[in-house]
């Protein structure tokens, strides 16, 4: 066990670390892409343009801007090229958002994917389910984006059911937080649940098809005592390893178009205001940290699942 | 190994056996034996004609996908204005009426349902049918091309990496995971941004940054572990099979073995994965140019419309609403046959997990949706 975790520990470092790379690269090593000629505005004199890359060390050679840039951002100093604010400061305020939206959602669209999931395949074949298949392609063919618009369209425009977006701290109101979360949580968790729902499905099909159910039918087991006891457990595995990449990749701003669209000045929203005015840093600091939260979470659930189950640790 | 595969093994001439009786063929209910002559490819197709429903939603797409490719008539000949021509100042007659195309306080006309100004027009004064067809025409165009690019590498990634294993399998899967562990969107963005600005030089191959392609090459990109990690696992096991061996002692090369022993039988789960992966990069192309970092403007595409319609609501709804309704339909009708394709090559539409943890995720071709 001991050997597992920190095999995957150290795995987790190196992929760390090359992400990070990676997406150093992607901003620094793009053609035209000179971030000291935008920051020096158009009427900059080309004295300025190079004065700026001496201050910011754009003229260094590309390994030590990376040591620097990273050195930067470990010590929890970078400051964005456009507004020259603190980068971690500022995602340190837009978290507390972020993290309303994706624990919610991820509650939401776990219970309901599962929900809908075993009804569907329990009903497999029939009108219930075929109207369920329905339904989760609908959900995972509409952009999350268009959802929100339509829905903030009609519910907070229209009818005025529900506030126009943004986003209220849990710490100053708990009602008018959780008014201000219900639409972005529920419009985020659509596309989810209609993925988990159709990949339940298909996994619940299976397991029941496998010998051990067969065994539980025949000594007497109750059918709803072997759907919940084992049938639905072995078909969980699989859905709660996706849920917490999908969960970590909401959590690092990968939910940047639901927060967009609901004004929450998430993390996310912060990486596509940055991306707008073309200011590599926080755009660098936020991808950085989604792709962490992604690998720190997989590594994690291995971890949780190898205590779980000791075959995984032979394999693994 | 992650996926059962239930697809068919081959003779060594690319004619597909019906041996394993975890074949589609065995698995056919109404089939019974499984006669000689019936490839488990014709069956999937007589299966799939039955499924009159995937097939309505597959002609929807089609259908969609020659409007747009029209476009250019539409707006010769019946509109006769160009996906970016502005007529903010002119006026167009609705029932008898002069009416301005863009009211003095900005608001545009909605739909007059009549040749010109069909489905009305934007805050510039631009035909939104015609822009709706050209924008189509440009979001189809990058999500056939980054379809294209992610089946084409994904499959030889995936080849080399199943065939060769050793340090050709360590670097390109570790360079798989590495792409797999950024969400979708951000690496998206992140490429888009850097790209916008500069376009692409590789080699020979030189893109300015507003072309049509760098989109594509970068949704491409972004697709490929999730069909490449797949790939790999099937070939893993294939490369065990008695063919294989059968061919490698006649004498055959590797690149022979692969292309055509091994590529025959990956190819159901290629064909799986084509429709699911044009779905999935043509929302994503939506939601890159939402955000800016896809199609540049003016070139039209449902993304840029709709994100250049959510700037109106509530005041004019119908930009965000035609080509928000255009875009889900076409990906509908592509999602819904492709849920047919897969049924009716895998009727019990098996993608089997094992207990190791880290292999099996998301390799189910469902689970590569992830625009959020």
């Amino acid at each position: 066990m001991v050997r597992f975790v920190v095999r995957r520990l150290i795995s987790m470092v190196l992929v760390l670390f090359a992400i990070s790379v990676l997406t150093f690269l992607i901003f620094q090593a793009i053609p035209n892409g000179d971030p000291a000629v935008r920051m020096a505005g158009r009427l900059a004199t080309p004295e300025q343009v190079e004065l700026i890359r001496e201050s910011w060390g754009f003229n260094d050679p590309l390994w030590q801007q990376y040591l620097t840039t990273m050195e930067k951002i470990l010590s929890g100093d970078v400051i964005s090229y456009t507004q020259q604010l603190n980068v971690m400061d500022q995602i340190k305020q837009a978290l507390p958002a972020t993290l309303s939206l994706a624990i919610g959602a991820g509650i939401i669209w776990l219970f309901f994917g599962v929900v809908f999931g075993l009804f569907s395949a329990i009903k497999a074949g029939r009108f219930t389910d075929r109207a369920l298949t329905v339904l989760a392609l609908v959900g995972v063919s509409t952009p999350v984006f268009l959802l929100g618009a339509v829905a903030l369209y009609f519910l907070a425009f229209k009818l005025t059911i529900f506030p126009n977006g943004g986003y209220v701290p849990l710490t100053e109101d708990p009602i008018d937080w959780l008014y201000h979360m219900i639409l972005p949580w529920a419009v985020l968790s659509v596309l989810f649940i209609g993925v988990y729902s159709r990949i339940l499905r298909s996994n619940v099909l299976d397991t029941m098809s496998e010998d051990y159910v067969r065994t539980a039918r025949a000594k007497g087991l109750s059918e709803k005592r072997v759907m919940v006891r084992h049938v639905l457990r072995n078909s969980m595995i699989p859905i709660i390893s996706l849920w917490s990449l999908d969960f970590a990749a909401v959590l690092g701003g990968g939910a940047i178009l639901t927060e967009s669209v609901f004004n929450l000045h998430g993390v996310g929203q912060y990486a596509a205001d940055a991306i707008q005015q073309l200011d590599v840093p926080p755009v660098l600091v936020v991808v950085m940290l989604g792709a962490s939260a992604v690998v720190v979470l997989s590594a994690l659930t291995d971890v949780l699942f190898a205590f779980l189950d000791p075959r995984i640790r032979l394999t693994g | 190994m992650a996926i059962d595969p239930a697809t068919p093994d081959t003779t060594g001439s690319g004619a597909i056996r019906t041996a394993s009786g975890d074949s589609p063929v065995a698995a056919e209910p109404g089939g019974g034996a499984p006669s000689a002559g019936i490839g488990p490819y014709r069956l999937a197709l007589r299966r799939l004609r039955r499924n009159k429903v995937a097939l309505a939603f597959g002609a929807l797409f089609v259908l969609i996908v020659v409007l747009c490719f029209c476009a250019p008539l539409y707006a010769d000949h019946v509109a006769h204005t160009g996906p970016n021509d502005n007529h903010v100042t002119d006026t167009v007659t609705v029932g008898g009426e002069e009416k301005d195309v863009v009211s003095v306080s900005g608001l545009p006309i909605g739909p007059t349902w009549q040749g010109r100004f069909l489905l009305g027009a934007d805050q510039n004064g631009r035909d939104l049918a015609v822009r709706l067809l050209y924008g189509g025409r440009n979001s189809l165009e990058v999500g056939f091309v980054a379809t294209f690019i992610t089946m084409i590498l994904a499959t030889i990634v995936g080849l080399a990496a199943g065939f060769y294993r050793g340090v050709v399998d360590g670097v390109l899967a570790r360079i798989l995971d590495l792409i797999w562990a950024y969400p979708v969107v951000l690496l998206g963005i992140a490429l888009g941004t850097s790209l916008a600005l500069g376009g692409i030089s590789i080699g020979p191959i030189e893109l300015s940054g507003n072309s049509l392609l760098v989109p594509a090459v970068i949704i491409g990109v972004v697709y490929i572990p999730y069909v490449a990690k797949p790939i790999r696992g099937q070939v893993l096991g294939l490369r065990e099979k008695e063919f294989v061996d059968a061919a490698r002692v006649q004498g055959a090369s590797s690149l022979r073995i692969m292309t055509r022993e091994i590529l025959p039988n990956i190819a159901s789960t290629l064909v799986v994965f084509l429709p699911l992966i044009v779905a999935n990069a043509i929302l994503l192309e939506a939601a890159l140019s939402y955000l800016g970092a896809g199609i540049q403007p003016p070139n039209p595409s449902w993304g840029t419309m709709i994100s250049d319609g959510i700037r109106l609501i509530p005041s004019a709804i119908h930009l965000t609403f035609v080509p928000g309704a255009m875009l889900v339909l076409a990906v509908l009708g592509i999602n819904v046959f492709g849920d047919g394709v897969r049924d009716a090559l895998d009727p019990r539409a098996r993608v089997k997990i094992d207990a190791k943890g880290q292999e099996k995720f998301r390799e189910d071709p469902m689970e590569i949706a992830v625009e959020h």
